[in-house]
């Protein structure tokens, strides 16, 4: 029993001290401010003590759904083509079905070749059914429509991830917002300011060179006039910015052709630069082997034609082939900042977004709030600690004090815990560290009321002290099931500041546990084993 | 020291006066979520805009306002925030004046109307910098391009000025000025001299500071709401499971009825008096939901105790005899964490307010409904197995010892 009781008095103060060097690690000094420095490397806060922007954004997937339908539209028509089966129009009759194709003007007799271009090609991806007039429908397949969108948020979180990255945003957090669908959720800690970063983040920066039909004209209507009051399905009217075509031009329309030459996931790098001749900032790019190739034909087979470099769905430029380009070319002109062609640059380098996305939820915090609450959070916390700590001195004596130092061990493994993993202190946690000692010391109160019940029945101390931590334990079993199931429940529905009350509410109840059935009772032996047999206890 | 010596206590004889009790809360609560105030609902569930603001000196709530509109924004809500002497405004827009398509909008009229109309000094203040609301990386980027010290385009020069931002940041965001400065010459002594002759030139202190600004679209605050009652439900639904499990169904029903009374009740609360119910108050109504579970668990556990003894007592009498047995820890316990939740209440700040006021009603009803809805519900069980013909006895424990 004695040595039983030295090897779990060294279990604790071994716990003891892991925990505090979980809160505080190898401070550099004693001093307050050593102290405050440590604590703060190991705890992490949450965006709403620390302050910083918290960002909720909608990828519109559908985007990249219509992406990929209007690729296999160019892709069908050189099908066929190349099958020599002409005057078929293929295209996507409802916009707001992004994931339907249809073909019409079929010629009859050629109906067979069709059904086996399309079915040797495109059915592991389509459902293709036949329709009256000669028409063919191919709707896209659930699963690829799932798989498309689940990319696209995919390579939307990576690509926000390395833009803000590129900005220098330490730190931050960028991951599936599972409250939603297809959204994704921001943390910009220390960022309080944060329209530069949306801006950036918000940027599809997609990069296209097109071929010019036609063009320009001074406005849409004019242009809609000049071409039969229709855009042909395989074109589509693009704005222009000031001086794309040549200096001092203004904003134009132009008849561009839909499928671009090469597009924005053909770009192998980007850097900004300067102009040689007018010294003006500017961004080069160069194209990955296949897009250089693809560029090199078009480019070759077009000398003398116009093509359009499109930056967002604007003409930023529009130049006349001279001659065959490879893989390489600049984007200028157009009041180019230095800060732009830098972001521009960065933006090109990490590829564009595969769908454009929408900001649903932004909230900022201040520093000096998050330092308000702090020093709040810290005055109730220790207020309260204190009302209750005295309040157990009062009523149970002796046993009082074995409850404190069980509450405080309580805290220290709470907040160790917490600087283990990482784990961050949010100000609902803050509350649910005040939670924990209230409620943590309601397992020592069950305790101490069974113990006093087990004397007023006659027993003998040391058998109370086993018998109520023995009847107490279902109770706390209980108690602690409840909180944590209700803890956990909010963890998974909750978002940051309400995660890490449940996170802190959890490992305070855990710890809990430790402290008020292990460490309690060692405290009680510790003293029963000091005293003769029989001699009351202090409770 | 005792509280409760050997109590004896009729709980159930009252029986009829703790369900008028709880049917006037209940009515109450329900009539005014109807009726009345509705469920007043933070912007997390609502939707809109609301900007924090502190200011260096008592605020004109209708300039602001008047202000506001004039810039198109209509119908602001313009509230003190937390005690009066703090200063502190809340600017409140509603769903309607916040577009999803540029959703800061709100937020930036708000802040150029305030920086126009609220400034301390006017119009020799035009394109200066903003001391009391400029960020750090703004700073930084400000003190780079001025170069008060001299040090070109380096690596170097950039390092020193952010770290120059970052002291007048530590100073401005302290806990004592809460993020504004009396004056620039303040800044002295936290600054390098040429810094601050810098800012004293081009910077200037506006006497407010937004401290945070939130800003919520439609189809978030739509998806929050369904999540927060899914998770209510859920919460009450393992609860049921976990008594049904440690119990029998019965002991989960009752006890989970009970813990629907302390949700209503709590939540009619928030109506009556017109508070807005955020995420982190569904937090604490979720962990009310788990810890008046305790008490009821407790009171439980005594009475299948006591049954296991004596099975001839009338359930009425062990009911209440075992009510008594654990009343002492049953107000302890609640007594405790109560004292807790006040501390939060009082000192924990404005932010945490709702939170802490639900915990306060919720410990309080649900240390009452343990008492007055969970145990009397099992004796009314049986009384209504009795009324059928059926057998009395209320199932014990499925195992004999647990």
């Amino acid at each position: 029993m004695q040595k039983n009781l030295k090897a779990k008095t060294v279990a604790i103060i071994a716990v003891l001290i892991i925990f505090v060097f979980g809160i505080f690690g190898i401070p550099k000094g004693v001093s307050g401010s050593a102290l405050k420095q440590a604590l703060a490397q190991h705890i992490n806060l949450g965006l709403d003590l620390k302050g910083g922007t918290h960002l909720v954004l909608q990828v519109m997937v559908d985007e990249a759904v219509g992406a990929a339908t209007d690729s296999d539209v160019g892709a069908i028509q050189s099908d066929l083509q190349q099958n020599g089966i002409s005057g078929v129009t293929v295209a996507k009759p409802d916009p707001n079905k992004p994931d339907v194709i249809q073909l019409t003007n079929v010629p009859a007799d050629r109906a067979t070749d069709i059904s086996s271009v399309l079915n040797s090609r495109y059915s592991s991806r389509y459902d293709i059914t036949p329709g009256v007039n000669n028409t063919w429908t191919l709707t896209m397949k659930n699963q690829t429509e799932l798989d498309l969108k689940q990319s696209a948020l995919d390579k939307a979180i990576e690509v926000i991830n390395q833009r803000i990255n590129g900005l220098g945003v330490s730190e931050s957090v960028v991951e599936p917002y599972q409250l939603g669908s297809y959204q994704i959720l921001v943390e910009l800690p220390g960022i309080d300011d944060p329209g530069r970063v949306k801006d950036v983040i918000q940027s599809t920066a997609r990069l296209e060179t097109h071929e010019v039909m036609a063009g320009p004209w001074p406005d849409q209507q004019t242009a809609m006039q000049a071409i039969g009051g229709m855009v042909p399905p395989d074109a589509e009217l693009v704005q222009s910015i000031a001086g794309a075509s040549n200096e001092g031009s203004t904003a134009e329309w132009y008849e561009l052709k839909k499928v671009p030459v090469w597009g924005g996931t053909d770009i192998r790098d980007a850097q900004p630069g300067h102009d040689q001749n007018t010294n003006e900032p500017q961004v080069t790019f160069y194209l990955t082997n296949a897009a250089g190739q693809k560029f090199a034909q078009f480019t070759s087979a077009n000398i003398g034609k116009q093509m359009a470099i499109v930056l967002d769905n604007r003409v930023r430029e529009v130049a006349v082939i001279k001659g065959e380009i490879h893989d390489t070319g600049d984007i200028s002109g157009g009041g180019i900042t230095e800060q732009y062609a830098k972001d521009l640059s960065m933006l090109l380098r990490t590829g564009a977004l595969p769908a454009s996305i929408r900001y649903l939820q932004e909230s900022t915090v201040g520093p000096s709030l998050g330092a308000d609450s702090i020093h709040q959070g810290v005055v109730a916390s220790i207020a309260g600690m204190a009302a209750v700590m005295i309040f157990m001195l009062i009523y149970y004596r002796g046993a009082g004090i074995n409850a404190d130092l069980a509450l405080i061990l309580n805290l220290v493994i709470l907040l160790g815990f917490m600087g283990f993993v990482g784990a961050r202190l949010t100000l609902p946690g803050i509350a649910g560290v005040i939670l924990t000692i209230g409620m943590g010391v309601d397992s020592n109160v069950l305790i101490f009321e069974r113990i006093r019940e087990e004397l007023r029945s006659g027993k003998s101390p040391s058998a109370a002290v086993d018998q109520g931590f023995k009847h107490a334990l279902t109770t706390i079993i209980d108690t602690h099931v409840t909180t944590v199931v209700s803890a956990a429940i909010l963890f998974l529905f909750g978002t940051g500041p309400v995660q890490g009350f449940a996170v802190t509410l959890t490992f305070g109840l855990l710890a809990n546990f430790f402290t008020s059935v292990f460490v309690s009772r060692v405290i009680f032996d510790a003293s029963l084993s000091r005293k003769l047999h029989g001699e009351p206890i202090s409770i | 020291m005792e509280l409760f010596h050997d109590v004896k206590i009729d709980w159930l004889g009252k029986k009829w006066y703790f369900l008028g009790f709880s049917l006037i809360f209940s009515i109450a609560g329900l009539l005014s979520l109807f009726f009345w105030h509705h469920l007043p609902l933070d912007v997390d569930f609502r939707g809109g805009t609301v900007v924090r603001v502190k200011f260096a000196d008592k605020p004109n709530l209708d300039l602001i306002r008047s202000a506001v509109n004039k810039a198109g924004l209509k119908d602001p809500r313009i509230t003190q925030f937390g005690a009066a002497a703090n200063n502190e405004v809340l600017v409140t827009l509603s769903l309607g004046q916040t577009s999803e398509a540029s959703l800061d909008q709100g937020r930036a009229v708000i802040e150029s109307t305030l920086t126009r109309n609220y400034s301390q000094a006017g119009a020799q203040n035009q394109g200066k910098l903003d001391l009391d609301n400029v960020s750090r990386g703004g700073l930084a980027t400000w003190l780079e391009q001025k170069d008060p010290e001299h040090l070109g385009v380096t690596d170097a020069a950039t390092a020193r000025y952010q770290q120059q931002a970052d002291a007048v940041m530590s100073y401005r965001d302290s806990a004592e000025h809460s993020g504004i400065l009396d004056s620039v010459d303040a800044l002295r002594g936290s600054v390098d001299p040429a810094v601050l002759t810098a800012l004293e030139q081009g910077a200037y202190v506006s006497g407010f500071h937004v401290q945070s600004a939130e800003i919520v679209g439609a189809q978030v605050g739509k998806q929050l709401q369904k999540q927060a009652i899914l998770a209510t439900l859920y919460s009450l639904l393992g609860m049921l499971i976990y008594l049904w499990f440690r119990f029998e169904l019965i002991y989960g029903v009752a006890a989970v009825v009970a813990c629907f009374h302390d949700t209503l009740i709590t939540v009619g609360a928030f109506s009556l008096t017109n508070t807005e119910v955020s995420l982190t108050v569904i937090a604490a109504i979720l962990t009310l939901v788990g810890y008046s579970m305790n008490d009821t668990i407790v009171v439980f556990d005594r009475i299948r105790e006591n049954l296991r003894l004596s099975r001839r007592e009338p359930l009425a009498d062990l009911v209440n005899r075992s009510i008594n047995q654990t009343l002492s820890r049953t107000v302890l316990t609640s007594g405790l964490t109560f004292l807790t939740v006040l501390s939060l209440f009082l000192f924990g700040g404005e932010v945490l307010h709702p939170f802490s006021f639900a915990l306060v009603i919720g410990i309080l009803i649900g240390t009452y409904s343990s008492i007055a809805i969970a145990a009397p519900m099992l004796v009314a069980y049986q009384d209504w197995r009795a009324g059928r013909g059926k057998t009395a006895a209320l199932p014990a424990a499925k195992k004999a010892k647990v």
